[in-house]
């Protein structure tokens, strides 16, 4: 057992753990941050994405004891964060992944989010490749990807102030579009 | 859920300290990079270290450097997408930098590095399995057992090198520096491997410090190709990587094929720099040539069913990568892939 110092979400933490546990048992085990999901356990799935220095790495394939001295960010944070920056609500990627229904079983939009949030950090505006490519190692196994891309591009419109591209199943009604609310509840 | 099984770490900051850590414990510890591919294979107890020796606290193996002949000086612990984004990488060696954009996905690249890469155990679909499978199958050659479960009375373990960095540094007529107990010495990277799949190297108990790849001509063409199921993440069924040396007016000087995921090393396709010397590359017959090529490529690989993937497929694939991959390198272009 040894104790780790470690930086996450902000919070600067002493934390005893065996020099053999990865940085997502830590998390998930001794912190209660069970955001980080647990999928494959061994670097396959990105359902364990976490950003370390503000870039996505694989928490299950990271060791704990490695991780001192850098800024761990979880899914946790996100909105803290946003909020801490003068944001209101949810940090826009998880605002958009809500209204896109980016989701089924939502295992593994976390991973999902941090990704896209990390890209955001880098590229504002990332065409529909570069998004594809910066989620290419987070698997979802539900959606198909269609609305979870959609809910990048849609986090891209607003923070440029353009209107959103309408889905393809939805003609002549944005239901993305804060200035035009799709009429109808959307279940 | 896969736990790791107990070890200790060690972080030292220098090299020195890394070598004789590893030296004293001899193989009850292994060496760390970016664990993507130790990490994996200790939870699968594939590799049970009493010690892990982190070497990511030793300065001297990061980073990348251009020295005055030209040649780019690449240190071990370089991460793979640094590796695949760096302008003196790709202008310089761009089979390296496509193939190092073409491992696994973005947070695995970020991860990985050089050194790890290079250094990449085997990979068999009959060995890189939890214990309970290996266990349930009475184990295998290169892990606890004694039965080849890909060539049915094999003595000799086939697993394949699936490292994407390792046909390109080949391509490229890589030396490899390592540092041990006895010092430093260079290896160029031909003389690193052996058709052995339990371990690959002739190498063992040093450190991979860097990899120097030698200053390229003006008339430079490289490309990389790679055959996988997804556009992500996995491993290669079939990795290609090319050369082509152009003289005045675009014509071969030189040219090299590697191609890897075949079998226990990376393998050099023969007779290709004969085949499309003094040809130029725009012209007729240097698409004869390399027709003739793709033969060759064909007849020199034989895939075998140790990764997963139909073998016939991968071998039916392999004059395809070769000619889209030269004919990317011809254009500058690549890498070459399908998803």
């Amino acid at each position: 057992m040894r104790v780790l110092h470690l930086c996450v979400n902000g919070d600067r933490l002493e934390v005893a753990a065996p020099p053999h546990w990865t940085l997502l048992e830590v998390l998930r085990y001794k912190l209660g941050l069970t955001g980080s999901k647990q999928g494959c356990d061994k670097g396959d799935c990105g359902a364990c994405t976490v950003l370390v220095d503000g870039k996505p790495v694989l928490a299950c394939l990271t060791l704990a004891a490695l991780s001192e001295g850098r800024e761990i960010t979880t899914i946790e944070g996100l909105m803290p964060a946003h909020r801490q920056a003068g944001g209101e609500g949810a940090d826009p990627v998880q605002e958009a992944f809500d209204r896109c229904g980016a989701l089924q079983c939502g295992f593994c939009q976390p991973g999902m989010m941090l990704s896209a949030r990390a890209l955001l950090n880098d590229n504002p505006t990332p065409s529909p490749a570069e998004i594809k490519h910066a989620l290419s190692g987070n698997l979802c196994r539900c959606t198909g990807y269609t609305q979870i891309v959609q809910a990048v591009e849609l986090c891209v419109a607003e923070s440029t102030s353009k209107k959103p591209r309408s889905p393809a199943w939805a003609p002549g009604v944005n239901p993305w579009s804060r200035a035009e609310p799709a009429s109808g509840g959307q279940d | 859920m896969l736990r790791l099984p107990k070890f200790e770490m060690a972080e030292p900051d220098t090299l020195d300290e890394a070598v004789s850590l590893l030296a004293k414990h001899g193989d009850r510890a292994m060496p760390i990079a970016g664990g993507t591919d130790l990490v994996p294979n200790m939870k699968h107890e594939l590799f049970t270290p009493e010690l892990v020796v982190s070497l990511a606290g030793i300065a001297e193996l990061h980073g990348i450097e251009q020295a005055g002949d030209g040649s780019l000086i690449l240190g071990a612990m370089t991460p793979l997408d640094e590796l695949a984004r760096d302008e003196r990488v790709l202008r310089g060696a761009p089979a390296l930098a496509q193939a190092a954009s073409l491992v696994a996905g973005p947070q695995l690249r970020r991860m990985g590095t050089l050194g790890g890469n290079v250094m990449l155990d085997t990979r068999c679909q009959w060995y890189n399995q939890t214990h309970f499978w290996r266990q349930s199958l009475g184990y295998c050659l290169k892990k606890d057992g004694t039965e080849c479960h890909v060539v049915a009375g094999g003595r000799k373990c086939v697993a394949a090198a699936s490292n994407d960095s390792a046909p390109a540094l080949m391509s490229l007529g890589a030396t490899l520096s390592f540092q041990g107990p006895d010092g430093t010495r260079e290896v160029p990277i031909d003389d690193l491997w052996k058709s052995d799949g339990i371990y690959n190297k002739k190498v063992s108990g040093e450190i991979l410090t860097h990899a120097r790849i030698p200053a390229p001509g003006p008339g430079h063409r490289g490309a990389y190709g790679k055959l996988r199921d997804r556009g992500s993440i996995d491993f290669p069924l079939l990795g290609v990587a090319v050369r082509l040396d152009l003289g005045s007016d675009d014509v071969v000087t030189d040219a090299d094929l590697v191609v890897v995921a075949l079998q226990a090393r990376p393998v050099r396709v023969r007779k290709v720099a004969e085949t499309f010397r003094g040809l130029e590359i725009q012209g007729p017959a240097f698409r004869e040539a390399l027709d003739e090529v793709c033969t060759l490529a064909s007849k020199q690989c034989r895939p075998l069913a140790n990764i997963p993937g139909d073998h016939e497929y991968r071998h039916a694939m392999v004059p395809v990568y070769t000619r889209r991959t030269f004919l990317a390198a011809c254009e500058q272009g690549g890498p070459v892939h399908h998803v």
